[in-house]
């Protein structure tokens, strides 16, 4: 397998002065030396990408990440080190970076293509397909000024993509335009990895990371933090960069005039290992602590849980009666098992109550009192893990015993406890 | 390896290759360019003229662009880019014909002759100095060598020449004067030379007033005393008597656009002197055949040469921080 990128010890120093004086007066009055505090904005990058390959760059804001693709594509030199890059190289930093306003879109074209190292032949060439991609048939001639902001990008996007690179670097461009724009630029970034050419993609969206890439870097101040494959890298973004996640214990508890209350939550997965998250699929135990001054013979324990975005997740059915517990005085211990968890990633928020039976009476109520995390090592994305089970037949042969009929599974029967809460 | 969700199969061991949209070409991994690109913090100056001369198409393009940009939407258009040398020309003939009444034959065409080459030099010389700090958009989100945009100054001076010389051509025919055709073919060494120094200077400039913004008034100031220190207004003529006497010759021909302004003078005025009203002859220009004026050339082409270099070396060293630095 051969090499596209090789970065090879790139540091990048940026000088940050405290006021900016570019004057000669100035200078000649501070002795030609400017003040300023030494930034490294890369510290020591080594990585080497393959053809072919998808790699993602996965970050904070200032990282470094883009300064590295910046680097890379040689716009800005780096202070130490080497990147040798084979074969011709494009990069989408910025869409439409370099168009002149009051030049038409045609002219914009060649310009830009130009820039992006087409010779005048070529673009001429590519010129009827960009123009296509851009959906700009009827406003070619226009000046780019009277363009929208969509068109604009849409025109950057084009040219950027029909320049084919043999390694494009792309940075947080690949969301432009409406909906069935955006598909048509997922669908090029494909078809480039089909060709074999080499992507390098900035981001710090996980999802695009994980449907697209093959390895991801993860960086923080200017550093590798991790080169891997995209799930257990953006487990490690998320759980060492933004310090989320990890299975946390409440520590609040104690009882206010209440006759039962929570004490300390907490949850375990039932995974093998020390790890603070789980896997999609895996058990999960939430542990809530309960004192109670007198005996509660018909409580109802409840639970809740609420996604990164406070969005709810589930709410346990309150008029079930696997609900019902019975405290006796003092209080124990009540139990909530999930056998199987069918969340993707991100950080979920648990909340605990326990109310009356029999009137609408809350003892307690503990809002989103601890948080599990859930590391997806897959490539799938969303909030919950569907299984489909995916089989092909050919049509006018019927059902086959592989095949059940869509909603045989779905009947209410075949849903255990169903019938009994119905009943 | 795996690519994406929806392509399992390695890339490496796919047959077929789609074809590439927008072109016939087949896309084949490392076999359509095995150039290496190697980004470092060293100046490579074999590798910065490579690029100059396979981007040669973008140099056009950014020539045309600011051309384009320039006079778009006004109505006079090109005829605008005559009106400063015409007034220029207009008011040197009207100081030294009418108020200092030299008695030079068609010394408006004197004029001329030193007048489109200064005016090369100084058009691109003074654009240049704001033409990166003017692009900083592009320059911080696209990558091409950035000698280009100082090019493309020279390429504008180079558009407004060939105007400014079509007009020279129309005087000439007026006068009914006729050019030294057995020396004509000093005008395009003299012109490549002009253009190679001219080059060398723009580059160095656009690149220094990223650093030092003071670069751009300075060089005007500098440019205004620069044109009194070349013959182009009054005679070499008048002047080697007395720089013989100091021996500043060499000193004064030491200015590179001295000697191009003088080949043009010679070439297209076609006098090396004249008699005045008291019968005595005044020199104009050095009275050597075409051998001097091309020796002159050929040393200004070496010299510009080596400047040219310098200043992609210099240009290459600054350029490293260009996008951090505007």
């Amino acid at each position: 397998m051969t090499t596209a990128i090789e970065v090879r010890d790139i540091s990048k120093q940026f000088k940050l002065y405290t006021e900016k004086q570019t004057s000669l007066k100035e200078r000649i009055i501070k002795g030609g030396k400017m003040p300023y505090t030494p930034f490294w904005a890369l510290r020591d990058i080594n990585v080497e990408i393959n053809q072919g390959e998808t790699f993602g760059i996965l970050g904070r804001n200032g990282c470094g990440k883009s300064t590295l693709l910046k680097c890379i594509a040689g716009i800005l030199k780096p202070t130490t080190g080497e990147i040798r890059v084979r074969g011709s190289l494009a990069a989408m930093l910025e869409l439409g970076a370099g168009f002149q306003p009051d030049l038409s879109g045609r002219d914009n074209i060649f310009l830009n293509g130009s820039l992006l190292g087409l010779s005048h032949a070529e673009i001429e060439k590519r010129y009827d397909a960009i123009v296509a991609f851009a959906e700009l048939e009827d406003f070619i001639d226009n000046q780019v000024k009277f363009y929208s902001s969509g068109m604009y990008v849409r025109l950057g996007f084009a040219v950027a993509v029909n320049v084919e690179p043999d390694v494009l670097l792309v940075d947080e461009v690949l969301a432009v335009g409406d909906a069935s724009f955006q598909r048509k630029c997922l669908d090029h970034v494909r078809k480039f990895q089909r060709e074999g050419r080499t992507i390098l993609v900035v981001s710090h969206s996980t999802d695009v990371m994980r449907q697209n890439c093959s390895r991801v870097m993860v960086m923080n101040h200017g550093q590798v933090i991790t080169i891997d494959e995209p799930g257990e890298g953006i487990r490690v973004f998320l759980a060492d960069l933004l310090g989320v996640g990890t299975l946390e214990h409440s520590e609040s508890g104690g009882i206010e005039g209440n006759v039962l209350a929570i004490g300390a939550v907490h949850a375990e997965h039932g995974g093998s290992g020390e790890r603070l998250h789980l896997y999609p699929g895996e058990s999960l135990t939430i542990t809530a602590d309960l004192d109670s001054l007198a005996a509660v013979p018909n409580a109802m324990a409840t639970i809740a849980i609420h996604g990164d975005d406070n969005e709810l997740v589930f709410a346990s059915d309150p008029d079930d009666p696997m609900c019902a517990i019975e405290v006796p005085e003092g209080g124990g211990i009540v139990r909530f098992h999930f056998p199987e968890v069918p969340l993707l990633d991100g950080t979920y928020s648990v909340s605990v109550g326990v109310r009356s039976a029999t009137d609408t009476a809350i003892f307690d109520w503990k809002d989103q009192v601890t948080k599990f995390e859930v590391a997806n090592p897959g490539r799938a994305t969303g909030r919950v893990r569907l299984l489909p089970d995916i089989s092909f037949r050919l049509r006018g042969l019927g059902h086959t015993g592989e095949v059940p009929a869509i909603g045989a599974e779905f009947a209410p029967a075949a849903l255990p406890g169903w019938e009994e809460s119905t009943a | 390896m795996s690519l994406g969700i929806d392509e399992p199969a390695s890339a490496d061991s796919e047959p077929e290759r789609p074809t590439v949209i927008g072109g016939s070409t087949r896309f084949v991994p490392g076999q359509s360019n095995d150039r290496v690109t190697i980004v470092n913090g060293k100046v490579q100056l074999g590798q910065r003229l490579r690029d100059l001369w396979r981007n040669r198409d973008l140099l056009v393009l950014l020539t045309r662009t600011e051309l384009k940009v320039k006079y778009k939407e006004s109505v006079l258009g090109y005829a605008w880019s005559m009106l400063n040398p015409a007034l220029v020309l207009a008011i040197y003939y009207m100081i030294f014909k009418v108020i200092s009444r030299t008695q030079q034959p068609h010394f408006a065409i004197w004029l001329f002759c030193g007048l489109i080459v200064w005016n090369l030099f100084n058009n691109s010389a003074q654009s240049s100095t704001t033409v990166v700090v003017g692009k900083a958009g592009i320059i911080k989100k696209v990558a091409f060598p950035r000698e280009l945009l100082a090019m493309s100054t020279v390429g504008v001076a180079i558009v407004l020449f060939f105007i400014q010389v079509v007009v020279l051509i129309i005087f000439l025919a007026a006068f009914q004067l006729v050019p030294d055709w057995g020396s004509l073919w000093l005008l395009p060494l003299a012109f490549i030379a002009l253009l190679v120094f001219t080059s060398a200077v723009s580059i160095f400039l656009s690149a220094v007033n990223v650093y030092l913004r003071d670069t751009q008034h300075l060089t005007e100031v500098a440019l205004m005393a620069w044109f009194w220190l070349t013959p182009i207004v009054y005679p070499f003529g008048q002047l080697s008597a007395h720089l013989a006497k100091y021996h500043l010759t060499w000193l004064y021909l030491a200015n590179p656009i001295a000697p191009i302004a003088m080949t043009f003078q010679r070439v297209i005025y076609n006098q090396t002197s004249y008699t005045n009203s008291l019968h005595a002859v005044v020199p104009l220009l050095p009275t050597y055949g075409d051998g001097w004026y091309a020796g002159m050339i050929g040393i200004v082409f070496v010299v510009s040469v080596c400047l040219f270099l310098l200043s992609l070396i210099v240009f290459g060293r600054l350029e490293g921080n260009f996008a951090e630095e505007l």
